[in-house]
């Protein structure tokens, strides 16, 4: 195929799948949220269930005026909330939705992704410190700070994935699941069930602090920064990085989908009903990961900022190391 | 990390509470369209008896605020029979409740020695306007037919 055609089938694609994604976990979040606090949540917006209540509140964003402050850094300013949400789709390339169905399959799959989910936490930072306010470049700052200390644990738990696969492409991190056999046993199941099931966790945690989610939102807290690095924008701008929070929680939970509950794939499916089941088998994994995240988000609450990071440097990381070791043993064992 | 038992105990125990909370029907009344019933002696609003009233002026002395506006005069009223006494009777003028003032102690409606006071569990007289909140006494005494029925006397 043509290349810049294949390019715009991808991208349309992709966002095809990333927009309406992040519609529907705003959407779960406003209920999910709602019911578990005994309310019932948008009820009139759209007729049933208030289902247009993410579309109401985006036009409603829209029609607001794009401020930038006097003290900003217009250029840098202006720039951050597209950083943010560039970083997030960049993502998507490399998700696998079926065998054959993936973006760009890239042999260097599991780098390229670490490398740029670290862009969003760029522009946050970006716009932290282009927007003239304290309680921005405050939050920028400790945005800056969340990620280094939770790209750690992110990498290492992701290490071990890798480790276990033999392999940093995705595709082949999914087919290794679902060809490795436990104990010479024609038994085969994703990763958290055979022996990850540490390295998730930690790669869940580690996800909750790169998308600045409660209980890791020391970069917004609002009783102690008003909005953090959000305090300054309106409008558009706002918008872009609303979406981009959520279109993170769609790709994070697409990546650990991947690589610990078997992405596309489901036992017992051969190849060519998961070229066509593949995106509903990724997308259900991700609604469920999703409700997780919603889940942990109005139970628990935030952390402080020195407890956010010895939870990182004294616990996560650690144990994610002795993960890798251990994962490595059992590979040359069995 | 947790106090007692198992580590994260806490935070499993946490997210038990929540789910219990999600699957369980949510408390929400949606006002314009489904209502509660008010409680039998819900103090909604004081409704008026004009015919009980002489205009003893006791509620409007006793109201903590001052939100109670009386005027009346005095009407004689011919004898009954030829060379009877001309009576008079108060009659009243205004009767005025403020409810923009009215902090619903009910004091009024307590220290009213005609009953002519009475508390009704209506509570939907909202208003655009501050100044819309001043009742008249007919909106007043349109209020008595919600008034419920004293409740039996204790034997």
């Amino acid at each position: 195929m043509n290349f810049w055609l294949a390019l715009v089938v991808k991208v349309v694609a992709i966002l095809a799948v990333m927009l309406p994604g992040a519609l529907v976990i705003i959407f779960g979040e406003l209920k999910i949220s709602a019911h578990m606090q005994s309310r019932i949540g948008p009820y009139f917006a759209g007729g049933r269930w208030g289902w247009a209540q993410p579309l109401a509140d985006g036009l409603k964003f829209l029609q607001k005026e794009d401020l930038v402050p006097d003290a900003a850094d217009a250029s840098v300013y202006k720039l951050a909330p597209y950083v943010v949400l560039m970083g997030t789709l960049a993502t998507f390339v490399i998700i696998p939705f079926g065998p054959d169905l993936v973006p760009e399959n890239l042999d260097l799959g599991l780098f390229y992704l670490l490398a740029v989910s670290s862009l969003s936490t760029l522009g946050v930072l970006m716009a932290g410190w282009s927007s003239g306010n304290k309680y921005s470049l405050i939050g920028g700052l400790r945005a800056a700070a969340q990620l280094i200390a939770y790209e750690l644990p992110l990498v290492l738990a992701a290490v071990a994935v890798a480790v276990q696969a033999g392999t940093l492409s995705l595709i082949g991190i999914v087919e290794a699941q679902a060809t490795t056999e436990l104990f010479g046993l024609n038994i085969h199941l994703p990763y958290v069930l055979t022996g990850q099931i540490v390295g998730f966790a930690i790669f869940l945690v580690a996800s909750l602090a790169e998308l600045s989610r409660i209980p890791f939102d020391m970069p917004i807290a609002e009783s102690e920064l008003t909005m953090g690095y959000l305090t300054e924008y309106s409008g558009i701008r706002f918008t872009m990085f609303f979406l981009g929070e959520y279109a993170g929680m769609v790709s994070m939970a697409a990546v650990a989908a991947t690589l610990y509950l078997g992405g596309y794939w489901l036992p017992g499916l051969s190849d060519e009903v998961l070229n066509i089941a593949g995106p509903f088998i990724l997308l259900t994994k991700v609604m469920l990961l999703a409700f997780l995240f919603i889940w942990m988000r109005w139970t628990f609450p935030r952390l402080r900022e020195d407890q956010l990071q010895s939870l990182a440097w004294k616990w996560l990381i650690p144990v994610a190391l002795v993960n890798i070791v251990l994962t490595a043993f059992f590979k040359v064992v069995f | 990390m947790a106090g007692d038992g198992f580590p994260l105990k806490g935070l499993l125990t946490g997210m038990k509470l929540t789910m219990k909370a999600f699957l369980k029907k949510p408390i929400t009344v949606n006002y314009p369209l489904e209502k509660e019933t008010p409680v039998p002696r819900a103090r909604g609003v004081i409704a008026l008896d004009i015919e009980a009233c002489t205009v003893c002026m006791l509620c409007a002395r006793e109201c903590p605020d001052w939100c109670i506006y009386i005027e009346g005069h005095k009407e004689e009223i011919p004898p009954a029979t030829e060379g009877g006494r001309v009576r008079t009777r108060a009659k009243l003028d205004r009767f005025d409740i403020d409810y923009a003032l009215c902090m619903y102690c009910g004091i009024c409606v307590e220290v009213c020695p005609f009953d002519a006071l009475f508390w009704s569990p209506d509570y939907e007289y909202s208003e655009y306007r501050i100044s819309e909140m001043l009742h008249d006494k007919e909106r007043l005494t349109d209020w008595l037919a919600t008034v419920p029925e004293p409740p039996p006397l204790e034997s």
